[in-house]
């Protein structure tokens, strides 16, 4: 038997009406996006499980928001639509909130920042917060990432940039000689430059770096429809939540070496107490 | 007109981009090609005229060794030589203490380096092949002049054969100068680096590349101009007679 189009229409609009004007609030599951691999945020096991500390910190805010949380898989190039498409709710994928992905998608507080370091070779003396000190020597960046932005920003007139299509590169030349300074994202460096130890080649000059929010940005967030507003309020309290109770950083501390949170601030917090 | 004007100031006024700041990063960049590839071009001359003479040699102990180092030139990407240059020389033990460092160090040298070693083999063959089609007959009478093998050369062959080389070599220095490109991914701010500096800042790429295009572009018809001159006066008596 056909269907007239008339009939498919109304049940459809009355189905559809009855799913808008449920409350939010009755949702009691959240299918988070992810794109795996990306180590040691999120990895899978040779169980065939996910597992990293997105996964852990996702699993440890849905038991703060009561809610039941599943994964689904999704490449990074698909990973927008696919919340649009409602393939899953919510985006928990290291994904740094930019004025373009704020078009498409809400985003919650963010809940970590990587931050940018200055390496030098250990036998330097380089004192990076003296400027004059720095005048003639060669720093290399990555060329149009945050990085270069910075540098460009605040040394320009001081320090001789370098810049370089691959953070390969950057570390090739560093090695070979050629550049004084590297200020590179903290777990590239911790991949690529041997710096950390005792007798390292290397090592870091000053502090990280995860500041100004203008050039750094806030970090990455979790991100979900523009309409699921209830949806992220329940998520921004339980970021709240772990950062204030130290949960956070018992489960940064079992995966990381350094310091990658985003605290949020109090006037942040302040309507979730 | 006024149109014209009005029109001209709104797009100028909106423009973000095209600052004093960034124009400056552009002309850098023209005088920093325009640097390479001139100095790599002379050097590279200078080089061909003596190997394109050993090309032909008799003795294979001389013409061998120059064949081979064409063939390797010509036969690898600008941008692989390039990137042997640049970082494959720090992997010789104790070049940073050398005397030589100073020169490494800086991205230029090297990139100097790779464009006239490159432009050398092309120009090589390019004034091979004009100095083996000289006509047997101007050799012949040279010989029967009674000149020695020096002066025939000076004389005879290599006027004739740079002549006839010269709209082949006008392609070169047009290859050369868009090939010069590629120096950029060895952090040199040419004017392909100052349009990756400004794609990368705005976020601008047809902007900031249809820019450097330009100026390629008249750069590229000067060049063609400047021989196109030449070549009508030391070509003038090949054309067909006028009038």
């Amino acid at each position: 038997m056909k269907q007239r189009p008339i009939t498919l229409l109304l049940t459809g609009a009355l189905l559809g009406g009855a799913l808008v004007s449920a409350p939010v609030s009755a949702q009691d599951s959240v299918r988070f996006g992810i794109d795996v691999p990306y180590e040691p945020f999120v990895v899978r096991d040779a169980d065939g499980e996910l597992s990293g500390f997105e996964i852990d910190l996702g699993n440890e805010l849905c038991d703060r928001a009561g809610l039941e949380c599943s994964w689904v898989e999704q490449g990074w190039d698909g990973i927008i639509p696919g919340l649009l498409a409602r393939k899953y709710d919510a985006i928990l994928s290291s994904m740094a909130i930019t004025p373009e992905r704020e078009r498409q998608a809400l985003f919650s507080l963010p809940y970590y920042n990587t931050p940018s370091v200055w390496i030098a070779a250990a036998d330097r003396d380089i004192d990076i917060t003296d400027r004059d000190s720095l005048e003639g020597l060669t720093v290399g960046v990555q060329r149009g990432t945050i990085r270069d932005v910075y540098v460009t920003e605040t040394y320009g007139d001081v320090l001789d940039i370098q810049r370089y299509g691959s953070s390969q590169d950057v570390i090739n030349d560093l090695e070979a000689g050629r550049l004084d300074l590297t200020f590179e994202d903290f777990p590239l460096a911790v991949e690529g430059i041997d710096f950390r130890g005792d007798d390292s080649p290397y090592k870091q000059l000053g502090d990280s770096i995860k500041t100004p929010t203008s050039i750094f940005g806030e970090g990455a967030a979790i991100a979900f429809r523009k309409r699921d507003e209830a949806l992220a309020e329940t998520f921004n309290a339980a970021i709240c939540e772990v950062y204030a109770d130290g949960t956070f950083d018992a489960l940064m501390n079992e995966y990381f070496d350094y310091d990658l949170s985003t605290r949020p601030s109090d006037a942040d917090c302040a309507d979730y107490q | 007109m006024e149109a014209l004007t009005t029109w001209w100031t709104e797009l100028l006024g909106g423009n973000a981009i095209f600052t004093a700041n960034t124009l400056e990063f552009y002309w850098n960049g023209l005088t920093t090609t325009i640097q390479l590839v001139f100095l790599s071009l002379l050097i590279g001359i200078l080089l061909a005229v003596p190997l394109a003479i050993g090309r032909g040699s008799k003795h294979p102990w001389i013409r061998m060794p120059i064949y081979a180092y064409t063939y390797v030139f010509r036969g690898t990407p600008l941008l692989i030589q390039l990137y042997l240059v640049y970082y494959g020389v720090v992997f010789f033990e104790g070049i940073q203490e050398s005397m030589f460092w100073p020169i490494f160090r800086e991205a230029f040298y090297p990139a100097l380096m790779a464009f006239t070693l490159n432009t050398a083999a092309y120009t090589t063959e390019i004034f091979r092949g004009a100095i083996k089609n000289t006509a047997k007959g101007e050799i012949e009478a040279a010989r029967a002049y009674g000149m020695s093998k020096p002066l025939m050369l000076r004389r005879i062959v290599l006027p004739s054969a740079f002549r006839r080389a010269l709209p082949a070599y006008g392609n070169e220095v047009i290859f050369m100068l868009h090939a010069s490109a590629v120096a950029s991914v060895v952090t040199i701010m040419d004017l392909t680096g100052a349009a990756y500096y400004v794609y990368a800042r705005f976020y601008a790429p047809f902007q900031a590349f249809i820019f450097v295009a330009l100026i390629y572009l008249c750069l590229t018809f000067s060049v063609m101009f400047v021989f196109r001159r030449l070549e009508r006066r030391l070509l003038a008596h090949l054309r067909p007679r006028e009038g």
